[in-house]
């Protein structure tokens, strides 16, 4: 620690107008010094790109010549594109099977945990640890785990006598097999959280409830759930924002395929924009996706404001 | 091993003696470890055989069934990964982009953080919430302009592309914002009258008491940058610039009979990440929870 000055509380300034007015604008500038380029480079590449993706998603662009407006024609386009509408699909799909799955996972995990159990810091490692590899590295591994000939995954199946599966190269799995890798590196996100919440839990409360006769159910139902509500609704959001973006896993294991089963939005955005240059036709997707987690994130937010007005109600009567 | 160090304290959580109808015949263990040992298995058994794959030799990967356990340690995938494949390149382009990721987004984030929480002057309240909305737009919707934007800047297939944009997020602005509001005004009013420049209350006063801040911030802008695949894959063609993601996945669709090369340029993309968790695994855990939780 640096040696700190008297403590001094006298109110900053006292020494007339002309001082006082003369440090406002040195402070000014100090800070427009300061934030100057976080401000360049957010507003450069945050804001105008947002106003310039708008006015992309109404032209025909394709990264090099000069674009031409088109109007709403990219959005009518992507209406009647069945690729997009698969690749809306799947992405739901992947969502709805992922979020769920992590989060019920994740919090039995953390409660298993949070009883008083040894090695708690070897289990949560082992379960955080595939969380901080890349989607790259694990596309990467398990394609090679998952390879149809020569997979430890097909191995170990036709040493138990079961014939050997596609995974990632047949379309009727390839999606779940995406839902699975996903799962095994982004449930140790949800325990880890979980478990930092139910420290947070008020054991006031949970003695009372049992010296009530409460059973372990009952306090699970009626006392850590409800303690653990803002929580679930962050991981909620959170995983949903984050299986609706997904792409690298995706671009690394199968690029799509097979039958484009494991097209999904962020991927079709991609390959309009980048493989096909079709640039504005990108956008206009990107616009759709944007605006979907926008209403996901907008309905969260109301469901959070409905859980807290009651309890803040409790709590003052 | 630095991992089991979470010593939890908890007391009188549970009763002291349960009613003598419900004692069932004892483990020497909770019986949790029955579930908890084959799950945690189930994660860990991907990340061995990561490893064990990337020293075996390849006629024991080519077999059919595939060998589980390498007969004896072959290097022939690292030497191949090291020696004719540009792994080493991307190796070091990772780390400049990262580390200057890292260092800039701590500086940048500092000083915007300390000017929104602690200085007044106009505009301050329009640019936070213009910077808080920034936060909530996907990738996906700037990344086709900000390609076209790092094209007129001329910065397309160099690590200037990749660094411009990670400069400073909004979210180690904000980060660090928060933190510094937390802090009691007295101490950096009180350097500030003594006539120290707030640069140097910044320095002097304000950095050694935001060092988890700090750390969080750096934790989390290293594991996005490192990790990133998305962004390199559009601004990136020529190989001298690839990062180690870019890099790994190309490798990866070249050489598809190598496996053990592959496991190996794999296991030296993961291995920075992991060694850094390894070694801060409180701040990793620390970061991701405390984010998550004040969301």
């Amino acid at each position: 620690m640096p040696r700190l000055p008297t403590p001094l509380t006298l109110p900053p300034d006292r020494s007339g107008p002309h001082t006082l007015r003369r440090r406002r604008r040195r402070e000014a500038a100090t800070a427009w010094a300061f934030i100057s380029p976080a401000v360049l480079v957010i507003l450069g590449l945050s804001i105008l790109p947002v106003v310039w993706s708008l006015l992309l998603s109404f032209q025909v662009n394709d990264l090099v010549t000069p674009s031409r407006w088109v109007g709403l024609d990219n959005y009518r386009a992507l209406r009647q594109d069945p690729n997009f509408h698969q690749a809306v699909e799947n992405t739901v799909v992947y969502t709805v099977l992922y979020v769920p799955l992590s989060i019920a996972v994740g919090l039995a995990l953390a409660l298993v945990l949070n009883r008083r159990i040894r090695f708690v810091g070897l289990y949560r490692t082992l379960f955080f640890v595939p969380f901080v590899i890349s989607a790259t590295a694990q596309g990467v591994l398990f394609s090679f785990i998952l390879d149809p000939e020569f997979g430890a995954a097909n191995s170990v199946l036709h040493r138990l006598g079961i014939s050997p599966q596609g995974f990632l190269t047949d379309p009727s799995q390839a999606l779940l097999v995406l839902v699975a890798i996903t799962l095994w590196s982004g449930t140790g996100l949800c325990t880890v959280i979980y478990l930092a919440a139910l420290q947070d839990v008020q054991q006031s409360l949970v003695e009372a409830a049992r010296l009530d006769g409460a059973g372990r159910l009952q306090l699970l139902r009626h006392v850590t759930l409800p303690a653990l509500t803002p929580v679930s609704v962050f991981l909620l959001l959170w995983q949903t924002i984050q299986a609706l973006q997904v792409f690298d896993l995706v671009y690394v294991t199968t690029k799509g395929g097979p039958l484009g089963s494991t097209t999904v939005i962020v991927y079709f955005i991609w390959e309009q924009a980048f493989k096909e240059f079709t640039a504005g036709y990108g956008a206009a997707a990107a616009y759709v996706l944007a605006l979907a987690l926008f209403v996901v994130a907008v309905l969260l937010r109301v469901v959070r404001g409905r859980e807290r007005t009651p309890r803040t109600k409790a709590a003052a009567s | 091993m630095t991992v089991t160090t979470t010593g939890r304290t908890r007391v009188g959580s549970r009763p002291a003696a349960l009613p003598a109808a419900r004692r069932r015949p004892r483990l020497p263990f909770s019986p949790w470890h029955l579930l908890l040992v084959p799950l945690a298995a189930l994660f860990a058994v991907p990340l061995v055989w990561l490893l064990l794959s990337s020293v075996m030799s390849n006629a024991e990967i080519n077999r059919f069934p595939p060998a589980l356990w390498p007969s004896r340690i072959d290097l022939g995938g690292y030497r191949y990964v090291l020696g004719n494949a540009m792994f080493p390149r991307w190796l070091l382009n990772s780390l400049i982009v990262s580390a200057v990721a890292v260092t800039s987004n701590l500086v940048f984030g500092t000083l915007g953080g300390y000017a929104f929480a602690r200085m007044r002057f106009a505009g301050s309240r329009v640019l936070l919430v213009l910077m808080l909305a920034t936060m909530a737009v996907p990738f996906q919707l700037t990344m086709i302009p900000t390609f076209l934007v790092m094209k007129k800047l001329g910065l397309i297939d160099t690590l200037g592309a990749l660094i411009v944009p990670a400069l400073v997020t909004p979210f180690a602005v904000f980060l660090l914002r928060q933190f510094f509001l937390s802090l009691p005004r007295e101490l950096e009013e009180a350097a500030w009258i003594d006539g120290c420049s707030r640069l140097r209350v910044l320095y002097a006063i304000v950095l050694p008491l935001a060092r988890p801040a700090l750390a969080t911030v750096a934790v989390l802008t290293f594991l996005t940058t490192w990790n990133d695949l998305t962004w390199p894959l559009i601004a990136i063609n020529h190989d001298t610039q690839y990062t180690l993601q870019l890099g790994l996945t190309t490798f990866q669709g070249q050489h598809h009979t190598r496996w053990s090369a592959v496991m190996a340029g794999n296991v030296i993309t993961v291995l920075p990440v992991l060694l850094a968790f390894l070694f801060a695994q409180k701040a990793f855990i620390r970061s991701v929870t405390s984010s998550g939780l004040k969301g």
